[in-house]
């Protein structure tokens, strides 16, 4: 391990409360849960921060349930695995049972959680599609201000950035009761293990609706392309859009000649199996 | 910062932020835990916690406290899949069947191909090519000895006996209601047991017995 732990400190909250008043208290500490993103991080010596407050015995966010009309609100502690046992995600939101299932392996499912996925904001997370395409809402709480809500897809301002303040927490995140055929689709290396080439998710509807990770600084949903499509234009014509709207990049994982490729595939895959 | 690791209420006197596989290598000695890639893309490092695999790379030590850890050296060396794993040669360096063997035993009693597949997908091995993995992992659920018999899980700190849980599956591991490491050469699962499915799996976690919750 290149990271050294001696320097490093961690406030062990025992409630939501306790934890806010914490992070008002010091704007430096960052919250963990899993870890399974941050010690990979702690691994390679790029940890940032160094102050730590541990959320993980916060049972009360990992709630699941539903609220309103039909409102799926995932508690920000809720790993994988319970998102991927859930009846409730499962009736409501079954592509993120399956974008659940195709991170990391079980190890990783057991551990890492929705509120890492969408605090980390890697421009790869798997979760991250599926909440921009069903227009989610994060929920955020601070000891002063109390609690407000952020549209998901603005929620990220930018690369590895995003809305949440630094004494914030994200508490949970809502998705809406979803119209419309949903569906979801990773293109990795492999089959399993993999970071994510190019990501979707999308929801067929007289407005359909897709976003799309590794193809920007951010997840990103496609709005011209979506217009297009809503408009009546045939997907050839949607296709063209497309490849305009998006502007994805060459790095160690994949070109950009490939990812758009697929990903414009992916629409076109999307587009013929939800007709 | 307390834990029950194989059986045995612990003690630990660490950095709450230590890796929880270096606690166990290099504060208690237990080398059977390995270090692949240290980012959670192999699995070398599994260990169960409260019977749910893990990577111990990527765990503080202060989120196992009060929880059941169960490592490579908890099975003692009899256990039904370490004989499998060694009669249909399932490991060569050696490097990744501790893990192995873990995850596969908290797969439950007799998965299918796909499970086990699914099931080991966190745990990459360089050398058998996975098939003589998964003949020993079907060969395990032959005998009639739960594989999960009397492996201990689940248990707080403090408590005298191993909680069993009612219901299991392929990422769940269920006690055989026998004492802690006693058992393990010798357990037999006597209980009948619910059929694994997907619906009955449970999530891990210290509270994992809330199932209304989900």
């Amino acid at each position: 391990m290149r990271g050294a732990i001696s320097s490093l400190s961690l406030v062990r909250p025992r409630t939501i409360h306790e934890a806010l008043r914490a992070l008002r208290d010091d704007n430096e500490l960052v919250p963990l849960a899993g870890c399974t993103d941050l010690y990979v991080a702690l691994n390679f010596g790029t940890l940032a921060g160094s102050k730590f407050l541990d959320l993980w015995p916060l049972e009360r966010l990992r709630k699941i349930e539903v609220v309103g009309d039909g409102v799926l609100r995932i508690g920000a502690l809720a790993r994988f695995t319970d998102i991927i046992l859930s009846r409730r995600v499962k009736t409501l939101v079954p592509m993120l049972v399956d974008a659940s299932k195709q991170i990391g392996g079980p190890q990783i499912q057991n551990r890492g959680t929705i509120g890492g996925n969408i605090a980390n904001a890697s421009p790869a997370g798997d979760s991250l599609p599926v909440l921009a395409a069903t227009d989610a809402v994060v929920v955020l709480a601070s000891q002063d201000a109390g609690q407000r809500r952020v549209k998901f897809t603005e929620f990220y301002t930018g690369y590895r950035k995003t809305a949440r303040k630094a004494d914030e927490l994200i508490l949970a995140v809502e998705i809406p009761r979803v119209s419309g055929t949903q569906w979801f689709r990773k293109v990795g290396t492999r089959q399993a293990q993999a970071i994510s080439k190019v990501v979707m998710a999308g929801v067929r509807s007289d407005t359909p609706r897709m976003a799309f990770g590794s193809v920007a600084a951010t997840t990103v949903r496609v709005p011209k392309t979506e217009a297009a499509l809503a408009s009546g234009k045939s997907i050839d014509e949607a296709v063209k859009v497309f490849e305009k709207e998006i502007k994805p990049i060459d790095d160690v994982r994949s070109t950009a000649e490939y990812r758009m490729t697929v990903a414009s595939n992916l629409v076109r895959r999307f587009w013929a199996d939800t007709a | 910062m307390k834990l029950i690791l194989n059986g045995a209420e612990r003690d630990v006197v660490a950095h709450p932020m230590k890796r929880l596989m270096d606690v166990l290598r290099e504060d208690l000695q237990l080398t059977g835990t390995k270090e692949g890639c240290g980012e959670g893309e192999c699995g070398a490092c599994t260990v169960l916690v409260d019977g749910h695999p893990v990577c111990a790379c990527l765990v503080p030590l202060a989120q196992v406290e009060g929880t059941v850890v169960t490592t490579i050296e908890g099975l003692g060396d009899d256990h039904p899949m370490q004989h499998a794993f060694m009669d249909e040669v399932g490991a060569q360096c050696g490097i990744c069947t501790p893990g192995m063997i873990l995850a596969a035993i908290a797969l439950g009693d007799k998965p299918s191909l796909a499970q086990i597949k699914e099931g080991l997908a966190g745990n990459l091995c360089r050398c058998t090519g996975y098939e003589a993995i998964y003949r020993a992992i079907a060969r395990a659920n032959t005998g009639r000895q739960s594989v999960r018999a009397a492996v201990p899980v689940n248990r707080r700190a403090g408590d005298r006996k191993v909680a069993s849980r009612p219901d299991s599956g392929p990422q769940a591991l269920q006690s055989g209601g026998r004492g802690p490491l006693a058992g393990v050469r010798t357990g037999t699962d006597r209980r009948k047991k619910p059929r694994a499915t997907p619906d009955r799996r449970k999530p891990p976690g210290r509270r994992s017995g809330k199932k209304g919750r989900q």
